[in-house]
């Protein structure tokens, strides 16, 4: 059932609900099917990554504790203008959660996240896994400032938080990854990436990786059917992969976050 | 509920269909495996194959394009890897497997044969997606008489034969493989299709085209069970867009004496228990004390 459903910037929606009580043992990263709904258009459910979960206290709900989950989202297409306008007390079938999150790493490590616009959904969760042990940096871009979200939230966390934007309308005018790299040129912790966003952000990143060696997850986003690796209609080319040796990972499964080193970027 | 399809008994007449139910074990977590009559795994070739680049999949009103290019982990993996999970299971398992030429049609067959796990096979001669890839014989009876009449030399296991609904007249591609020997036919697979994205003036699938499959596809599909059922006298397994149990039970009263659920467990990895145990309370709640008795019971 829906709690909550608001436009945190233009297109873009925070939407709360209660979840079922498996979500209470989803980790950062990890992500759930929905079916925006109860009809046969539009047929699929749609993917959307954790963005918070956690548990309404009985005081609250009135009664037990009930589990809930938040998505942040864009309206890009007819499922996600049908959630847009949904209420509270409306319903909303969730299937979840699916797929491998990802690995938390060494605490004495920092933690850099790198977003871009609505691919900050999944490092929202993750942040607040990571900073009761870790020191926690975000790096987040958009196109103008409409597309920078959540940015309070974060701080309240304590987590760093770095911003770019192609317009330079909020933070600095430039690519993000111009950002980080601007600040790992200055860094000598020692540090784990966690990224997502749209794929030319995430090949840059990737290759800001592979040269100063540094660990990175990314998590990917695709087009799917079933969540669950039996479509296998999300599959992404894996690092060895080629016409003669095939090595395709499915997103849902194997995951949606992959050890950058796990793919093929070219 | 029970029914046999050639020979292989099901605890109800629910399957699951090739290529949206994996190898069963990725749905296990979500549904209980003895309550499906059959699982049919994914569509097996002899080498692994890789699969079409992606764009793979677009969703379409009422229903979805796929173009996977059956990408699948090969007939020596499924034997090593796949099959010994199946083994556990009471619940008959049917391999799904295409060839590239006649000959990779009856070596698989001949192999499949040798394998306990595996009730029966079903032979993909109508896969659109592929080049070579079973299409010219799913279009042509003559090929399709050779294929099945190969396959049917190669085993003693019932032969399942799946039609393609791209045909002139599915009728005469049946007898062909009835004359050829099948022990049933499961229709329709998917219908091919296509997709454009207007702003970037491309299609939307890097394979140009797909096969539609989902509720856009059920009345075409009840048309040729229909069809078939009433010219051939072996069990027809009806297959095309079914969501729920009263879509199969329409395909029961047209003629299916089984059915398979394909995209609905992309939306519902429970969907073929839930079918069930939903035309089960159909039969209860009707007072029909037997699933048979609704096979061909179409008035017309």
């Amino acid at each position: 059932m829906v709690i909550s459903n608001i436009e945190v910037s233009p297109g873009y929606f925070r939407m709360r609900l209660t979840a079922p009580s498996e979500i209470i043992d989803s980790r950062p990263g990890q992500f759930v099917m929905v079916k925006v709904r109860d009809a046969i258009d539009p047929l699929l459910r749609r993917p959307f990554g954790i963005f918070d979960m956690g548990s309404l206290t009985a005081d609250y709900t009135g009664g037990s504790a009930q589990p809930f989950l938040e998505m942040l989202y864009r309206v890009v297409g007819k499922g996600t203008a049908m959630l847009s306008v949904l209420h509270h007390g409306d319903h909303l079938d969730i299937l979840g959660p699916l797929g491998k999150g990802f690995q938390l790493g060494d605490p004495s490590e920092e933690k850099i996240l790198v977003g871009g616009g609505v691919g900050l959904a999944p490092l929202y969760f993750l942040a607040k896994a990571l900073v009761s042990t870790s020191r926690v940096r975000l790096f987040i871009g958009g196109k103008t400032k409409e597309d920078i979200l959540c940015v309070t939230e974060f701080d309240r966390l304590g987590v760093e938080t770095y911003v770019a934007t192609d317009d330079g309308t909020l933070g600095s005018r430039s690519l993000v990854t111009d950002e980080l790299e601007r600040y790992l040129a200055d860094s000598k912790c020692r540090m784990d990436m966690y990224a997502c966003g749209p794929m030319p952000m995430l090949r840059a990143v990737a290759e800001i990786s592979r040269r100063l060696q540094v660990s990175c997850q990314v998590s990917l986003e695709a087009y799917m059917a079933c969540g669950m690796g039996a479509c296998l209609g999300c599959v992404v080319k894996g690092h060895d992969h080629s016409d003669n040796f095939p090595d395709y990972r499915c997103v849902c499964k194997d995951g949606p976050v992959f050890d950058f080193r796990e793919l093929q970027w070219i | 509920m029970s029914v046999e399809i050639a020979g292989i008994k099901l605890r109800n007449p629910v399957m699951t269909a090739s290529g949206t139910f994996g190898y069963g074990e990725e749905f296990a977590t979500y549904v209980n495996l003895e309550g499906i009559g059959a699982i049919i795994t994914k569509g097996l070739s002899l080498k692994p194959r890789a699969g079409n680049p992606t764009p793979r999949i677009v969703e379409t009103p009422g229903g979805m394009l796929n173009a996977i290019g059956l990408q699948n982990v090969g007939l020596e993996a499924f034997i090593a890897k796949k099959a010994p999970y199946l083994r556990a299971i009471s619940t008959p398992v049917i391999v799904n497997f295409f060839g590239n030429t006649l000959e990779e049609y009856g070596e698989l067959a001949s192999r499949l044969d040798r394998v306990s796990e595996v009730s029966g096979v079903e032979v993909n001669i109508s896969c659109p997606n592929v080049k070579h890839g079973g299409i010219v014989f799913g279009t042509d009876p003559e090929a399709a008489f050779e294929v099945v009449r190969l396959v049917r030399e190669s085993t003693i296991k019932p032969v399942i034969v799946k039609l393609s609904p791209n045909v002139t007249d599915v009728v005469e591609m049946a007898h062909a493989c009835v004359d050829a020997g099948a022990d049933a036919l499961s229709l329709i697979n998917t219908l091919t299709g296509m997709a454009v994205d207007l702003e970037k003036r491309r299609p939307v699938l890097a394979n140009i085209t797909g096969g539609l499959s989902g509720p856009a596809i059920k009345p075409i599909a009840l048309r040729m069970v229909w069809q078939v059922a009433k010219s051939v006298k072996i069990p027809i397994i009806g297959i095309g867009g079914i969501m729920s149990a009263t879509d199969a039970l329409e395909f029961m009263l047209v003629g299916a004496t089984a059915v398979q659920i394909g995209t609905a467990s992309f939306l519902d990895p429970s969907a073929a228990q839930t079918v069930a145990r939903d035309m089960e309370r159909y039969l209860s709640d009707n007072g029909i004390s037997d699933v048979k008795k609704l096979i061909g019971a179409l008035e017309v």
